[in-house]
């Protein structure tokens, strides 16, 4: 049996091994034509008319359409933290008056073979007045779309928030340490790139769009309003996804056209993404510029932090409306006790792809910026920066802490924490006064090594709430249904196991649906590291339930009182040595014409914070820039692992992003607003060569009180702290602190900084 | 739409007889015209790696190659890599060692393996890490994969013996 805590090896292998799994561009359905959007060469212009008449008379081309085809359709509405001012900056499935980035779709083609829209895409040709474009997101905010929209400027809004008497603190400050960093664009990059499938059933009137993912449910509502359909008429079925990240599953304009596009053409519509395109249309994410000002004592404590930072948002506000923005400015304060903070997080936007949220949003770029900022605490007050994390940490009796902000609409309330205690234990573990001392030793002798720590706070389980049915047929085989997504993270396997604690059956006996739209009423999804923890406690809840029904009706067949049956290895047994199996009550319900089979729903009004710590040591090119981190080490305290093998493995491959984002990947525009990275050529993810086999130091020494489980979420800590890590690592091997404000620290940027330049 | 030729491809030892573009990737052809939708396309220009297949043997990336250049050779797809029901080392030691999550790049990771396998089944770890590094996976973070190809190696060579 594979209870929590178990390395089970995963359900949702098999088909993946052999080849026959079913991802976006792997539906298709009888008549199917496929799409192809045309997209804006130029980075800003207005659109002053589309020619599609060469296009048209190319065989094999169906239909293609522009904005006015499409006038009916609202703007993409947000699906999270609609902040107010930012509605007029949504972007329109197709563009009308103005194009804003390379990229933006103008104009879609259809045609009974994808080589043909391609070859007729080419020969569509945009009329644009180009406009110079706004690249830099700390310029003055310019006009949005000037002509059409006058007065409507690039900075849709502003979020403050804060607490405590900041004034006082500056006033009462042994010193003010001041800091400016940057983290570039860059973005999740799943390596399957975005793809669907719509197919109208006229017969039932009903729309289903294959290619699902992440959030379903709020998707067919989006899909069915936009659309003027009955939501019931709409469904959402995801297949196998290949990585998700956080921008993978959003609605994007390339969703609503094949839908639309299979209503009104009458017949199954197919759409797949180029990597091009992947890369000039899915989400950008992070690209963020900090000013912060600590005021600190002798100590290195934070009497009080301002902040102001800037999110280069890209040409519109997209379904995560402000989240990414409202993330960084609740969570930047992260694992210190910092009693006043006053922050403005501007939104901007350019003329650059619109961004969202990827992995760790908010976090990865406020992590960097927080512990860039106590590592000059240090460096200003000569003090060793372990220890000015040591003076600010929050301590365990603090625990739950009320930071006395709001994000995401929840109250930040650090649940549990013992973080004094990780930073000893992790430590400890790595060997940290024997690591900085070999290094020191190596430097001595010529090398350029270096040790940096980076400290952080997560969030998970984001609510409100998870719905999920359990049932058991009498042959034994149990289904998980669920609103969530799987998004390749191993949902399946976890939910499993954690019905298998309660029910002490076999995992493999159990189907968990997830990311079917007609087989549960509602879902939030998967993002915010919230599957385990929200629907985790939704199936623990459900499967209790089970028991307990089952319980009574197996005290009912052993004439025993229900309180007085043991329950083990999925039997009950009475006092009196007579015992029925959980299967064999199952199957007893069948007989009498009903299901074994229980619900359970799981609310939570607050998140929950995991938290941990990163430590990197890393060894640079003196000549090249070169940057090769030589070990990695990522402490997490999840509250409790549900299944260790695939934690570290979200960790592990968190950590390569990080690594990718820190050091490597970066959307770099030339001046007239061309992409330069548009292919795996440009946008450079790590290889094997580049990641290290990275460690974990798993704790559970925090479990959460929200939940039953006690668990947190595992998806995003692998990440967060990276680029802080190997930026003092880096400080550290140059003996330059400091040196390192930017991301990524590329070879070129770096060999820069290492010459004066 | 320019005119197709009709050729016949030895996939996995089984002929498929398609009517092509002569522009057509083996990939597309693969996967469209043969219905082998296990070769994955990442990134169509190879980079990634995802398009993975063996032609004779050797490991080509099947965005990059003519489905009219494949004609007369021997090609092998991940869907050919089990026997029946039992899984080839390399899959069961993926399987194993949590070496995919998404399990988007594996056919093109499990393909790669295989090719160099069986032509040096006694890479040094340098070699694999070499090897491996012509693919990408953005899940993983390449330690599983790394390690599944290790200990695969180490069990095909074992039957080898
Ligand atoms: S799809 Fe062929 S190398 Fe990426
Ligand atoms: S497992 Fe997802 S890309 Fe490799």
């Amino acid at each position: 049996m594979s209870g929590i805590g178990v390395p089970a090896r995963r359900l949702e292998d098999g088909p993946l091994l052999r080849g026959e799994g079913r991802f976006a561009a792997d539906c298709n359905a009888p008549g199917q034509l496929h799409m192809r959007v045309v997209r804006s060469p130029v980075a800003f212009g207005r659109l002053l008319g589309v020619d599609a008449g060469e296009a048209s008379t190319l065989p094999g081309v169906v239909a293609v359409w522009t904005a006015a085809d499409v006038a009916d359709l609202p703007p993409i509405d947000f699906r999270m933290t609609r902040i107010e001012g930012l509605a007029p900056f949504r972007q329109r499935v197709l563009a009308a008056d103005y194009v804003r980035y390379v990229g933006d779709p103008v104009a879609v083609v259809f045609a009974t073979d994808a080589y043909v829209a391609e070859d007729a895409a080419d020969l569509v040709f945009c009329d644009i007045d180009e406009l110079d474009p706004v690249l830099d997101p700390l310029a003055d905010p310019s006009p949005f779309m000037p002509e059409t929209q006058p007065g409507l400027l690039s900075e849709p809004a502003v979020v403050r928030k804060g607490y405590g008497d900041i004034d006082a603190a500056f006033a009462a400050a042994h010193r003010v340490v001041e800091l400016t960093v940057r983290v570039g664009r860059h973005s999740g990059v799943p390596m399957e790139t975005r793809g669907a499938l719509a197919v109208h059933d006229a017969a039932r009137d009903i729309l289903t769009m294959h290619g699902a993912a992440k959030v379903p449910h709020y998707n067919r509502d989006a899909i069915a309003r936009m659309l003027g359909r009955d939501r019931e008429r709409v469904q959402l079925s995801e297949g196998h996804v290949g990585g998700g990240f956080g921008i993978r599953g959003e609605l994007y304009p390339e969703d609503v056209l094949v839908c639309l596009a299979a209503l009104r053409l009458r017949t199954p519509v197919k759409w797949v993404e180029d990597r091009r395109e992947h890369l000039l249309a899915a989400n950008h994410s992070r690209d963020q510029t900090h000013r912060l000002r600590a005021a600190v004592d002798a100590r290195g404590f934070i009497l009080g932090l301002d902040a102001e930072f800037f999110t280069d948002q890209g040409a519109y506000v997209r379904t995560h409306g402000g989240t990414v923005t409202d993330l960084a400015a609740g969570l930047l304060p992260g694992p210190y006790v910092i009693p006043a903070y006053r922050v403005a997080g501007h939104v901007r936007l350019t003329n650059k792809t619109p961004a969202g949220t990827y992995r760790a949003p908010g976090r990865y770029e406020t992590t960097f910026a927080r512990e860039r900022l106590v590592d000059r605490i240090g460096a200003e007050l000569g003090l060793d920066p372990i220890e000015v994390r040591r003076v600010n940490l929050i301590p365990e009796d603090a625990m739950p802490f009320h930071r006395g902000l709001d994000t995401l609409g929840t109250h930040v309330v650090h649940d549990s924490g013992r973080y004094h205690d990780l930073l000893d234990r992790t430590l400890a573990h790595v060997g940290f006064d024997d690591e900085r001392k070999r290094a020191a030793e190596r430097r001595s002798a010529g090398e350029a090594v270096g040790v940096g720590l980076g400290w952080f706070v997560e969030k998970s389980g984001l609510g409100p709430k998870d719905l999920v049915r359990i049932s058991l047929a009498g042959d034994g085989r149990l289904e998980i249904v669920t609103g969530v997504a799987s998004i390749g993270q191993g949902v399946e396997t976890a939910l499993a196991q954690i019905c298998a604690e309660t029910l002490h059956l076999p995992i493999e006996t159990m189907r968990v649906v997830h990311g079917q739209t007609d087989r549960i009423a509602y879902g939030m999804g998967a993002f915010a590291s919230r599957v385990t923890v929200m629907t985790g406690s939704a199936v623990q809840i459900a499967s209790a339930g089970l028991l307990a029904t089952a319980r009574a009706a197996a005290a009912t067949m052993l004439q025993a009182a229900p309180d007085a049956l043991g329950f083990d290895g999925g039997v009950f047994a009475s006092p009196a040595g007579a015992s029925v199996s959980l299967q064999a009550v199952a199957a007893h319900f069948e007989a009498s014409g009903k299901v074994l089979a229980a619900e359970g729903e799981f609310a939570a009004d607050h998140m929950n914070y995991p938290y941990g710590i990163h430590i990197a040591r890393v060894r640079v090119d003196r000549e090249t820039g070169g940057v090769a981190v030589e070990r990695f080490i990522v402490a997490y305290d999840i509250g409790r692992a549900v299944n260790p093998l695939l934690v570290e493995g979200q960790i592990a491959g968190a950590c390569a992003q990080g690594i990718g984002g820190a050091l490597f990947e970066e959307f770099v525009y030339d001046e007239g607003g061309q992409p330069l990275a548009a292919s795996f050529v440009d946008y450079l993810m790590p290889t094997c060569h580049e990641v290290p086999d990275v460690e974990t130091f798993l704790r559970e020494d925090a479990p959460s009180p929200l939940n039953p489980l006690g668990v947190k979420g595992a998806g995003e800590g692998g990440i967060t702290a990276v680029g802080a890590a190997i930026a003092a690592a880096i400080d550290d091997a140059l003996g330059r602190p400091g040196l390192v404000s930017r991301l990524p620290v590329s070879p070129a940027r770096l060999h820069a900084l290492i010459s004066g330049r | 739409m320019p005119d197709k030729i009709a050729i016949t491809l030895d996939v996995n030892g089984k002929s498929y007889d398609v009517n092509v573009e002569p522009r057509r990737s083996l990939a597309d052809v693969l996967r469209e015209d043969c219905g082998l939708t296990g070769t994955h396309l990442g990134c169509e220009h190879g980079v990634c790696g995802a398009c993975t297949v063996l032609v004779d043997g050797r490991p080509v990336r099947a965005c990059l190659m003519f489905g009219v250049q494949a004609e007369g050779k021997a090609i092998r797809t991940v869907e050919g890599l089990a026997d029946g029901d039992v899984l080839h080392p390399l899959q069961k030691a993926f399987w194993e060692n949590h070496g995919l999550q998404c399990g988007f790049c594996t056919p093109g990771f499990l393909m790669l393996a295989v090719g160099a396998l069986e032509e040096n089944p006694a890479m040094s770890e340098a070699e694999l890490r070499d090897v491996l590094s012509s693919n990408l996976c953005r899940c993983t973070g390449y330690q599983n994969i790394v390690k599944a190809v290790r200990l695969a190696a180490d069990e095909m060579r074992a039957r080898r013996a």
